[in-house]
């Protein structure tokens, strides 16, 4: 533990001073330093304890841990969802206590791809609308929106599904759905909470699938996952105990350019690639 | 790249409307419910202010068929509080003013009517039996709801023409039944009844009335030679100008005794706006919207609890406090709306269903049909600001963890 938590400070130094120096290049998706995370309470309630964290672009990483350790709460932090305490988050190179609530929720809609556990997937929508809903506030129109939907569909295997309603989709199809709203607006980072839990081990299986080819393809997820066997097949596993870091497998490769096809420029990172390929 | 921060966007109407429809969308019946309230308010409102209007609309259709140049002429009280009678020559001398264009009058007699001869004398009915002049009819426009009215030859016999309420008490509703007249110094009689009048709403006391040819009453029912009512038409223009000399021709003698009125203005009296009913149809209206916005209100609240999932949700997704404030209170606002539109319709047709009932002309009071959809919208926008703000206060990490 004291040994992960050693490269991942020395890690840390080093991306900072990147980050300033060369950041244009290749910042990394995701920076955490020194995070805390307390809730209210008399004394407070202290969930996450000085979290330091890197994750570069493209990476697949597992986050275990107990029920209670703190992996939902780490994700909120990554996710925007939720402010930490004290300590800093960088997220594209953006530090995310420098920003407005109404950046963040830019920043959000446009660079993070969230996929629950409970789906999440609106009842009174079709598996078009629910799709769509993940551009809804992107400021697209509704048509690109539409467009872009039944492409992201297509991608997770339910371009027949687009006029069923969530009640007639099984678990493992409402997952893909839900799958296809976060990938909908080619976000540079997914992150996943237990997308497997509610699900039948083969649906579960389908879903690992489909998170790992988005990788492939270029995206950064991060996956929380109770389920150590599932964990294992993850190039990189972070272990999460009572609000601490415990292991940490590290990015040893840490993730080489993946641009299997060529980039706009040098300008350009990965992370924004599909979208301007979808408006070229 | 990494400088560039994604620009916040805005939602666009279309969509605020599209997500402001999924609640009411997917909970039909539930928000149909909480509409309602709203709904059947201004739906009172509309109708009862529509049904008022409908009546005088109503009403000043009957003045117009009527004619507002009629002018009625009746002894007055004397110094004494006694009742002065008009001379004898007085119809004679009210027809003879140059703008009159007609004149008729109707005399008191002694007695009153009875549907049997059974019926115990005291028992009137407070019904009037009045000999009539044969122009009676023409003067005041009535018209006959059944049979003839009276002519040369009826005018000498023992027949009647009842007004329409007389009929009514009576409980006779065709020619040919036999009533019976009798009086404190009369022996009673059968009259047969030869016609029913119309309703009449510029001389109502006709309508209460027992109309006997004047030589019949003279004759057999102890009839006054002197007019209880004379009637004068006037030239439509000068109804003023005879008002103010009617008394003094009518008895020169004693013009203040006599009472001259234009029925017309009694009758558009009760056109004007009628401000008690006014009230009571805003207190009403006020009741219906705070009952109503209470309404949507619960429904409300009740509605974010169960969606704290798909708060959570869009925030994820990246809507921002203010947007879920908006879906939310927009969605209040269309409850509203629906409500006040339906409200608004179904007090239309109450109106013409009523008016079609009562045979008037439906009058639809526009000003409500338009202001009742539009302080629906300000009641829903009240009743779902709380709940919206609330939605919008929630924690995405906590909607999304108690979802
Ligand atoms: N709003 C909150 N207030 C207090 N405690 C909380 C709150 N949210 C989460 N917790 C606590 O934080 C701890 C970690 O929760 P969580 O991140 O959901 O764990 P995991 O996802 O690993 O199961 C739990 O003990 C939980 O009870
Ligand atoms: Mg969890």
């Amino acid at each position: 533990m004291s040994e992960s938590r050693t490269t991942g400070e020395s890690r840390t130094t080093s991306e900072s001073r990147t980050t300033s120096e060369y950041g244009r290049r290749q910042p990394p998706v995701l920076l955490l330093d020194k995070v805390v995370k307390e809730y209210d309470g008399d004394p407070p309630l202290r969930i996450l304890h000085d979290i330091d964290l890197t994750v570069a672009r493209g990476e697949l990483v597992a986050v275990v841990g107990p029920s209670g350790s703190g992996k939902s709460t780490l994700l909120s932090l990554i996710g925007t969802l939720d402010r930490p305490t004290s300590g800093r988050i960088q997220l594209e190179g953006h530090d995310l206590t420098a920003l407005s609530d109404r950046q963040i929720a830019a920043l959000r809609a446009r660079s993070i791809g969230f996929v629950f556990q409970q789906f999440f997937l609106l009842p009174g929508l079709t598996t078009l609308e629910n799709v769509a809903t993940g551009l809804l506030y992107t400021g697209e129109t509704v048509g690109r929106r539409h467009e872009r939907a039944v492409r992201a569909l297509r991608e997770v295997g339910l371009a027949h599904r687009l006029g069923h309603r969530p009640d007639q989709l099984s678990g493992g199809e409402k997952q893909r759905v839900a799958i296809a709203r976060a990938l909908v607006g080619r976000p540079g980072l997914l992150l996943a909470d237990e997308p497997t839990g509610a699900l039948d081990t083969a649906s579960g299986r389908g879903v690992v699938e489909l998170l790992l080819q988005l990788n492939a393809q270029g995206t950064t997820v991060v996956v929380i996952t109770h389920d150590r066997d599932l964990a294992a097949s993850f190039p990189r596993r972070i272990g999460l105990q009572d609000g601490r870091v415990e292991f940490d497998t590290g990015n040893e490769t840490p993730a080489p350019e993946p641009e299997p096809v060529s980039g706009p420029g040098p300008g350009h990172s990965a992370w924004r690639r599909p979208a301007q390929e979808g408006t070229a | 790249m990494t400088g560039h921060l994604p620009r916040p966007a805005r939602l666009r109407p279309a969509d605020l409307l599209r997500i402001g429809l999924i609640g009411p969308r997917t909970r039909r019946l539930r928000s149909a419910l909480s509409a309602l309230g709203i709904a059947l308010g201004i739906a009172a409102v509309v109708a009862i202010t529509g049904i008022s209007a409908s009546s005088q609309a109503h009403l000043l259709d009957r003045l117009d068929r009527l004619g507002s140049n009629l002018i009625t002429v009746s002894p007055g009280e004397g110094y004494d509080g006694t009742k002065v009678p008009l001379p004898r020559e007085a119809v004679t001398m009210l027809g003879n003013i140059a703008p009159v264009e007609q004149v008729s009058a109707t005399a008191d007699t002694g007695a009153n009517i009875y549907r049997t001869d059974l019926v115990p004398s005291n028992q009137t009915n407070s019904l009037r039996v009045l000999s009539a002049r044969l122009d009676l009819l023409r003067t005041l426009r009535g018209q006959l709801a059944a049979g003839r009215w009276l002519d040369r030859g009826t005018e000498r016999l023992p027949v009647v023409v009842l007004g329409a309420a007389a009929a009514d008490r009576l409980g006779v509703t065709r020619p040919g039944t036999k009533v019976w007249l009798a009086g404190e110094d009369l022996p009673g009689a059968w009259y047969g009844v030869i016609g029913v009048l119309e309703p009449n709403e510029l001389v109502p006391e006709i309508d209460d009335s027992v109309l006997v040819g004047t030589p019949q009453a003279v004759r057999a029912l102890d009839g006054a030679r002197t007019p209880s009512t004379v009637y004068l038409r006037t030239h439509p223009e000068r109804v003023r100008e005879v008002q103010e000399v009617a008394a003094a021709t009518a008895n020169p003698a004693q013009s203040s005794t006599v009472a001259v009125s234009r029925p017309s203005d009694l009758l558009k009296a009760r056109t004007e706006t009628n401000t008690a009913l006014t009230g009571l149809v805003l207190s009403l209206a006020g009741v219906a919207l705070l009952v109503g916005g209470v309404g949507i209100a619960n429904t409300m609240v009740v509605g974010v609890m169960e969606r704290r999932g798909e708060v959570g949700l869009r925030r994820a997704l990246g809507a921002r406090r203010g947007q879920i404030t908006l879906q939310f209170l927009i969605e209040a606002v269309l409850l509203g709306l629906f409500g006040g539109l339906a409200g608004a319709a179904m007090g239309v047709v109450v109106v013409y269903g009523y008016a079609a009932v009562q045979d008037w002309p439906a009058a639809v009071p526009l000003a409500w049909v338009v202001a009742g959809p539009a302080v629906a919208v300000l009641v829903g926008t009240a009743a779902g600001l709380y709940p919206a703000l609330r939605a919008a206060r929630m924690s995405p990490t906590g909607a999304l963890r108690s979802a």
